[in-house]
């Protein structure tokens, strides 16, 4: 038995761990779902892992959801690290990493549109070609969304065919945020990141191309929330343009 | 170097070729149909890059994938969780 559960541990025998930042702005539907997926796919993969739960003071209760799901999942597995208030997503990242343990990070959002069962193939990805980012795709392979109408469509390829001309990231989708940075990479790109916000995610991988990084990807499917609502939208597109001339102008 | 920069460079580069032919700055005496071809050649590469733009989008939004089986297992998956966790003594 402890032969078995030895060897499960560590089946990939490098000792590698990874820490998946969960940040959370009322998802109390959301979360218990999104944990469940992850302690279901790193169990059945056998790697190591920690979810780290960034709430930022949720009116709807999600904190005291969290409890919850770490009496059930241990607290060696789930970690809450919380703020008091609603301080954004970009340093709700940078909160969470400096309480990480794993050498390798993985950031995904907790609505669910970001399926766990693709970090597996995350996993896989990165120790094929050693990448410094593993970025997922909706936009390559067998990528794609579910729950768009056609206007969404045509801005989202638009968007990001426009991106790609102008900025040229070695990467196809720059605006999703399901991605596995080495830590070291992540805290460099963190530190030398600027905007805030929706962009954060485009500045990213085009500072990484900078920096001569390495990214791997791998196609998702995006599955549009089904609980609660999004926190951005409204002005999105316009913050969108400002964000990739700015990019434009200064990398 | 920015972004920017580069285009600027390459649309100047392009622009001193065209400029340099159509106008003869160099007094090459390129023959009359080189001349003919050459100055309305922007408007042709302006208007081949909107049609390959076009094209390219029309395509991509028309094959873009719509992910029925995975919203399906989601929420297969959804209820299997919230079975499993209210096992466990989870208040949904
Ligand atoms: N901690 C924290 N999480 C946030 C904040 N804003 C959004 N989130 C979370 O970030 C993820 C993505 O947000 P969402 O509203 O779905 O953005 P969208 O997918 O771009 O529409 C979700 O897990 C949200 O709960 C914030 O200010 N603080
Ligand atoms: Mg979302």
């Amino acid at each position: 038995m402890a032969a078995v559960r030895e060897r499960k541990g560590a089946r990939d025998g490098t000792g590698d761990m990874y820490s998946v930042l969960l940040p959370t702005y009322n998802e109390r539907e959301n979360l218990p779902i999104i944990v469940w997926l992850l302690v279901k796919y790193f169990g059945e993969s056998g790697y190591k892992y920690e979810i780290i739960i960034i709430d930022d003071g949720s009116p709807d209760g999600t904190l005291e959801v969290a409890k919850q799901l770490q009496k059930i999942y241990g607290e060696d597995k789930i970690l809450l690290r919380p703020r008091e208030k609603k301080l954004g997503l970009g340093t709700a990242y940078i909160h969470g990493m400096q309480h990480a343990s794993g050498n390798f990070i993985i950031i995904m959002d907790a609505d669910l549109s970001h399926h766990p069962k693709f970090i597996p193939e995350f996993i896989k990805k990165q120790k094929e070609g050693n990448f410094d980012i593993v970025s997922g795709t909706r936009y390559i392979g067998n990528g794609g969304v579910y729950g768009w109408d056609l206007k969404r469509k045509l801005i989202s390829r638009g968007a990001n065919f426009l991106s790609q001309v102008l900025l040229r990231p070695g990467a196809s989708d720059l605006t999703g945020s399901f991605r596995l940075y080495k830590k070291t990479v992540l805290q460099k790109l963190v530190d030398n990141c600027v905007s805030k916000g929706y962009v954060f995610q485009m500045e990213m991988i085009v500072r990484a191309r900078q920096f001569n990084y390495t990214i791997g990807e791998v196609p998702i499917s995006f599955v549009d929330r089904v609980y609660g609502e999004s926190k951005l939208g409204g002005n999105e597109i316009v913050s969108f343009l400002k964000g990739l001339l700015t990019l434009f102008a200064t990398t | 170097m920015t972004k920017l920069a580069q285009w600027l460079l390459g649309l100047l580069l392009l622009g001193g070729v065209w400029a340099t032919v159509t106008f003869d700055l160099l007094d090459l005496d390129p023959p009359p149909a080189c001349r003919e071809v050459f100055w309305p050649l922007p408007v042709y590469l302006l208007v081949a890059f909107g049609c390959y733009s076009l094209a390219t989008i029309g395509y991509r939004v028309a094959t873009f994938n719509d992910c029925e089986d995975a919203a399906q297992e989601l929420q297969q998956q959804i209820r299997q969780a919230k079975e499993e966790l209210s096992r466990k003594g989870m208040r949904l």
